[in-house]
């Protein structure tokens, strides 16, 4: 069978040819209704029998890569599709780097592997929880499909996940999947593996903030995985990461709209100074300095979601070429870090410095730097549309010691700027850094659904283009 | 003058710089600085690989130019530039762009000329791939069906031909061409011309979810003045192929006569003979995919005979509710002769009707001779209504809503 076609006939869409595997189609098979009593439970609420225009991949080649259409998303296809295998791929870095990819699992490295797997695989279900109530305040039906579309491709990548597991992993991958099934976000007895996606998303700009930053650190870690020694997981990895790219888009054109359409209010209304809160709260649009402490929360809440800047755990991951760093293949050095160093922003002394330590153990805070650059270009972006309509405001990241619960900074308070404060001042501050209960009442307060087609809540411009290039007043959702 | 060059563009307003194009690249002309991504010109070969995968829609510029956009220019824009589009005197330009394929956009620029301007895409329709296989590198497909449609005695021979695209992706949309690459040389010794058909299968295939496409192909025999016969090349090739046959396929081509997807549309498709393979696919999409759509679906088809009539027999059993039908002959027995034009004549007062609603979309397909005789049954109907033909027609072709698509 060519890895290019998707199997379609079977119950679950496939290139990798499940038919020919019955053991680990049989566990497919077990799982499947699990997942889909999951997706009902924990899915979109409300919406499971609207019709939504969805983007399926039908084969991992560019040429017939998605199609579009109508679709119920209990119907959706949630496949297991991977990137074609390279030819004769070698070991891109660590111990191993040069030798022939594993296809695999290697037994030295069976725990660390299934541990990197299961993380990756919990964030996905947890997303589509925290997010299973946004459908109802929907500022537009092309929201609410762009909504529903990171929706359904987080079950696809929990797929993705679930696949590597029974595939490699045996009983215990199956009792890993059957987990995955299980845990919840927010859940005190069992919750999801990571703080960030036990968090809430009350909101549609939290919703946005949270897939510009969060799944932003998703992309950072599946680009790191798509190094990976392990072939399977590469090719896995490798095409989530197309999927991704949609998760970045609804994120950062969604902050994108709401800061144009604040900028086109304020200009209409003749208000010049952002800072005048109450003014520019009456027009119906959220105003920057809001906008800002959003940013703050959801940029402090990822940065620990990369875990400590100076770690074994990494190291060790690269060192055994199971977990590379961002665009491996695009570095020139040596690829195994035995004698480099890298620089670490850490806490000594009741001081922030900056420190060279051996680069093997700072890869965490390397893929956190790439991850802040990356952040830093939308927002550079987001700015423009600030200066496109001259007002006197711009948007910034907060200083990487500010707001932690990780790593160097989790002892001590510090302010967006990265200077030290007391507890007290925190206390004090706190309300100008980060979203008062204040700030949170009057975004939910806009959150009003707006379902006609081609119409918008007040609070958000609408897109410059249609999704598929469909004209602005496009039915995206037919709701049912 | 210098030739007029194509160049693709990425529209950095829209872009998010997520990288998805510069990775699928297969020949690496996409790359990016801090600012943009930007795609080199001496390097992109329009296989539109990149197109599909962009989550933004930032990715679809195509523009013609005199002189081609440098790297450095591309990395310092905020917008993209005005640009100074170069006008149809000087070839199809490719902003508009039907089929990268320099043989196939001329052969559907001349299919399309019946229209009397430039076409456009109806607003709704699916966006269409195009150009994905060309003649050096063609889509291998697989005869699985080869159907012969006309009955016995009938004087034309025209053929269903069902070609499987097998493990190879090729996503088509209604109203979509694919070229047909015949194997070996003209008697010049050089290759044979490609040859376009359209292709006569919904999007997913004769059946749901299948990878095919049908065609609805006539066979070509005309008769010389000293009684000797004349045999298509091309036509004959598809008409003689047997299941299991092998058949080199480029395309999909055509970006603009395709279908409305709106319930809302009231489609009027007006066909001949082989005319009528886009419509079937029009029909069959709408059966599947929007069965109580409010909009309704209006057929002119005209052919000499029943027995002649491409799908007579299934369009029998196709529901009122679904198809409105007008099945036209010319030469039937003790009857005067009727043509497609005699009867939209006699269906003046709805179509009429349907001129004047915004979500009337008309279709033409078929032998190019049929044009006037349509075009002078517009034009009557309109006079008969106080309704401006040239007017509509203009306004309708404008908003994506009148195609002709004639051979």
């Amino acid at each position: 069978m060519n890895i290019m076609n998707v199997d379609y006939d079977g119950l679950i869409p496939n290139n990798v040819n499940l038919n020919g595997d019955p053991r680990v189609k049989a566990a497919l098979e077990k799982w499947h209704p699990g997942y889909l009593d999951w997706w009902n439970d924990m899915g979109p609420d409300g919406f499971q029998e609207s019709l939504v225009y969805l983007r399926t991949a039908v084969s991992v080649d560019p040429k017939g890569w998605a199609k579009f259409d109508y679709v119920k998303m209990p119907d959706y296809k949630w496949g297991i599709l991977l990137a074609p295998q390279g030819e004769d791929r070698k070991i891109p870095f660590g111990a191993h780097a040069g030798e022939k990819a594993w296809q695999e699992v290697p037994g030295e490295y069976r725990a660390m592997l299934r541990r990197l797997i299961v993380i990756q695989g919990d964030t996905e279900p947890a997303s589509v929880e925290q997010q299973r109530f946004l459908g109802k305040t929907a500022p537009s039906l092309y929201d609410m499909r762009n909504l529903f579309q990171v929706n359904v491709e987080e079950g696809r990548h929990l797929w993705a996940m679930v696949y590597l597991l029974q595939k490699y992993f045996g009983a215990d991958g199956r009792e890993e999947a059957e987990a995955l099934l299980q845990r919840r976000s927010g859940d005190e007895d069992t919750p999801r593996m990571l703080g960030a996606f036990n968090e809430e998303t009350p909101d549609w700009l939290s919703f946005f903030m949270f897939t510009f930053f969060t799944d932003r650190d998703g992309k950072m870690q599946l680009e790191a995985l798509a190094q990976s020694g392990f072939d399977p997981l590469s090719r896995t990895t490798r095409f989530m990461l197309t999927e991704e790219a949609h998760h970045m888009f609804v994120g950062e054109t969604g902050v994108g709209r709401t800061i144009e359409r604040t900028c086109q209010e304020m200009q209409k209304a003749g208000i010049d100074d952002p800072y005048n809160i109450e003014a520019v709260r009456k027009l119906g649009v959220i105003d920057l300095p809001t906008l800002q402490k959003k940013a703050n929360l959801h940029y402090s809440l990822t940065l620990d979601l990369f875990g400590n800047e100076i770690s074994t755990n990494a190291a060790s991951a690269f060192h055994a070429g199971i977990k590379g760093r961002y665009r491996e293949d695009k570095l020139d050095d040596d690829h195994k870090l035995e004698s480099s160093t890298y620089p670490v922003t850490r806490f000594k002394d009741g001081k922030i410095v900056v420190e060279d330590v051996p680069a093997l153990s700072a890869l965490n805070l390397r893929l956190r730097d790439d991850y802040v650059a990356d952040c830093q270009g939308g927002v550079s972006r987001w700015n423009k549309v600030l200066e496109k309509y001259n007002i006197k405001f711009q948007l910034k990241l907060p200083h990487v010691a500010f707001h932690r619960n990780i790593g160097e900074f989790k002892e001590v308070q510090a302010d967006v700027d990265g200077n030290i404060i007391s507890g007290d001042a925190w206390e004090k501050k706190k309300d100008e850094y980060l979203p008062s209960s204040n700030d949170r009442d009057f975004i939910e307060s806009l959150m009003k659904t707006e379902v006609e087609p081609g119409k918008f809540a007040s609070w958000i411009a609408p897109p410059k283009v249609g999704i598929d290039n469909k004209p602005g007043d496009f039915e995206y959702v037919k709701i049912a | 003058m210098s030739a007029p060059i194509k160049q693709h563009l990425i529209d950095p307003a829209v872009c998010i710089r997520c990288n998805t194009c510069e990775a699928t690249c297969p020949v690496g002309a996409v790359t990016h600085d801090a600012n943009n991504y930007v795609v080199d010109v001496t390097k992109c070969n329009f296989c539109m690989d990149c197109v599909s995968p962009c989550p933004t829609g930032s990715i679809n510029h195509f523009v013609k130019v005199k002189t081609p956009f440098s790297l450095e220019e591309q990395f310092s824009w905020s917008d993209l530039p005005e640009i100074k589009e170069i006008p149809d005197t000087d070839g199809p330009a490719i902003s508009a762009a039907e089929a990268i394929d320099d043989e196939a956009a001329a052969l559907l620029d001349d299919a399309h000329k019946g229209a009397g301007g430039r076409m456009k895409a109806p607003a709704s329709a699916s966006k269409p791939r195009i150009n994905l296989f060309g003649r050096r590198e063609p889509a291998i497909a697989k005869v699985t069906g080869n159907l012969k449609l006309t009955g016995e005695g009938a004087s034309a021979d025209i053929h269903h031909i069902i070609l499987d695209f097998g493990t190879t992706s090729f996503p088509v949309l209604e109203g979509q061409s694919i070229g047909i690459v015949l194997p070996g040389n003209d008697e010049n010794g050089r290759p044979h011309k490609m040859r376009l058909f359209s292709i006569a299968s919904p999007r997913d295939g004769e059946r749901p979810n299948t990878n095919n496409v049908s065609l609805t192909v006539k066979r070509v025999v005309t008769k010389n003045a000293d009684g000797t016969e004349t045999r298509g090349v091309a036509s004959n090739y598809v008409c003689d192929l047997k299941q299991g046959d092998t058949v080199q396929v480029a395309g999909p081509f055509g970006s603009t006569f395709l279908m409305p997807d709106d319930p809302e549309a009231d489609v009027v498709m007006i066909c001949t003979g082989t005319g009528s393979a886009p419509f079937r696919g029009f029909t069959e999409r709408r059966r599947r995919s929007m069965p109580s759509a409010k909009g309704k679906l209006y057929l002119f088809f005209g052919a000499r005979t029943p027995e002649e009539l491409p799908y007579f027999g299934p369009l029998q059993k196709v529901p009122k509710t679904l198809l409105d039908q007008e099945l036209v002959f010319s030469r039937l027995p003790y009857k005067p002769k009727e043509y497609v034009q005699d009867r939209m004549k006699r269906r003046s007062a709805d179509l009429a009707a349907l001129l004047q609603k915004g979500t009337t979309h008309i279709y033409m397909c078929g032998l190019k001779g049929m044009e006037t005789g349509v075009e002078e049954a517009f034009a009557s109907i309109c006079r008969e209504h106080k309704l401006d033909w040239a007017l509509i027609r203009a306004k309708m072709r404008d908003e994506g809503r009148f195609h002709v698509e004639t051979y």
